[in-house]
């Protein structure tokens, strides 16, 4: 296997494999004001969303980490954050600067779209063209961080797309790459399981308190039973039946080698190298929107009957086992394992073939959801705002 | 052809993995963990992506796929028939 790609070094050490200058609001107020400044230059990226005002305790905490870490990535060059006012503008502004990377703030309050689109699109102009001479360096693939959630999972998910990607996270564990999968309620039925996987008694503590919680929400406002949910509609037309049968090609995704070396909370920061297990939704824009707060910089995404999801700032490269999908929806699909199926290839072959791709989209190729323009960028909400 | 994949030899479904599996098809079917095939006759048209029942199974059995507990059955199904929603349903929630 390779050992290394071709990186950007950020100021405090982590390795990008985008170079981003994003502009971001703090919340749904400043979309306008956000969306005008990437129209006026070139090369920014705003990132529109719908929530971030009246929001608070752990729903606003949640809201500050998600669009903290998100500025906070390595695929992200320099950040302009525009809010309709100072104080969270600024809480948001000093997240990011925490980093080292260039980021500046503008509340719209007291001077109106204009003048803060004037302001923001000169900061916006500086960064992109400073960001336009950083340069690609050879970086050791333990610096790669690697996230991975599944969608539109059909039962070829759990025989071919989801057990490829298990064949390369246990062989980008050893490598001693940082790695993480969640899903927390996609676990249901398979989470015994996972018990012989966590490092230690504590790790598989903190599993299950995530697991009950999650549990606990779905008792809470479950009107009957999941299944007009959980599996979707899209499982269970490709053939998915329960959500044990779902959780169980959801686990394929850790291989058979990796351990769980620890749990993180949604859009939390991984603490060091090694497999995490992150408490999320398992709606695939809102995981993969809180993997990329969490600092990883390439998304692996094995779907069966066509998830077409993008995010902003994290490359998501798709697997798919599902040869009819893979013949209808060929632009979405970035490595195409169906010949597992038909033993045409072996699992070992099917992980080197997404290993492959990884490193072709860390050394710069656009994944087919990058290409098609699929930003989806969706913050996770705990309850009602005040 | 495989037309059907399993994931181990105590799964009582198989995975349709082809189109146009119709009734009265012979099917071969890969059992993954040990890399060897099966043959099971076709009882009914199964889509891609849709189980097949390798065994008959009675209302209260439990419908085993991965090796493990997957589910129940609500309707009685026999082998070769489509296994799905309409005749398997979750332990939980």
């Amino acid at each position: 296997m390779q050992k290394t790609f071709l990186g950007y070094r950020r100021e405090n050490g982590r390795v990008g494999i985008r170079n981003h200058v994003i502009v971001l609001p703090v919340d749904d107020l400043s979309n306008a004001a956000a969306e005008a400044v990437a129209n006026n230059i070139k090369g920014a990226m705003a990132i529109p969303h719908p929530y971030g005002r009246l929001q608070f305790g752990a729903d606003l905490d949640l809201h500050f980490r998600t669009l903290i870490g998100t500025g906070s990535n390595p695929n992200v060059a320099a950040v302009v954050v525009i809010g309709i006012e100072d104080q969270w503008t600024q809480q948001v502004v000093d997240g990011i600067a925490s980093t080292g990377k260039p980021v500046a703030g503008f509340g719209i309050e007291l001077h109106g779209d204009h003048d803060t689109i004037m302001r923001a699109s000169k900061a916006a102009r500086e960064f992109v063209q400073w960001a336009s001479e950083r340069q690609r360096e050879e970086c050791a693939l333990a610096e790669l961080w690697v996230s991975t959630k599944c969608g539109e999972s059909d039962t070829t998910s759990g025989c071919g797309a989801n057990p490829t990607v298990g064949n390369a996270f246990d062989k980008l564990y050893e490598q001693g790459c940082t790695l993480v999968f969640g899903e927390t309620s996609e676990i249901t039925g398979g989470e015994k399981l996972l018990q012989s996987r966590c490092r230690t008694p504590e790790v598989w503590n903190r599993f299950m308190f995530m697991f009950d919680r999650y549990q606990d929400m779905i008792n809470r406002h479950k009107t009957s039973d999941l299944s007009d949910s959980q599996p979707t509609k899209g499982n269970i037309a490709g053939g998915l039946t329960t959500i044990e049968e779902k959780a169980l090609g959801n686990i394929a995704k850790i291989g058979k080698r990796c351990i769980i070396d620890g749990v993180i909370d949604k859009a939390e920061v991984p603490s060091g190298p090694g497999l995490w297990f992150m408490d999320s939704s398992s709606a695939a824009a809102e995981m993969v929107t809180l993997v990329a707060a969490s600092g990883y910089a390439v998304h692996f995404f094995p779907t069966g009957q066509g998830n077409v999801i993008g995010n902003p700032i994290l490359p998501v490269i798709k697997i798919c086992a599902n040869p009819r999908t893979v013949r209808t929806m060929s632009e979405h699909i970035d490595v195409d394992t169906s010949g597992l199926l038909q033993r045409e290839i072996t699992m070992d072959q099917a992980g080197d073939k997404l290993i492959d791709m990884m490193f072709r989209t860390a050394n710069g190729r656009l994944t087919a959801a990058e290409a098609l323009g699929h930003r989806e960028f969706v913050l996770t909400r705990l309850y009602e705002s005040a | 052809m495989i037309h059907c994949v399993l994931h181990g030899p105590s799964d009582s479904v198989a995975v349709v993995v082809v189109e146009n599996v119709k009734a009265g098809m012979q099917l071969t079917g890969l059992i993954l963990d040990e890399d060897r095939t099966i043959e099971l006759p076709c009882a009914q048209d199964i889509p891609i992506g849709h189980k097949v029942a390798l065994q008959d199974m009675s209302v209260g059995d439990t419908v085993i796929k991965y090796g493990v507990d997957i589910g129940k059955v609500v309707q009685p199904i026999r082998k070769g028939e489509h296994a799905h929603v309409h005749n398997i349903k979750t332990k939980r929630w």
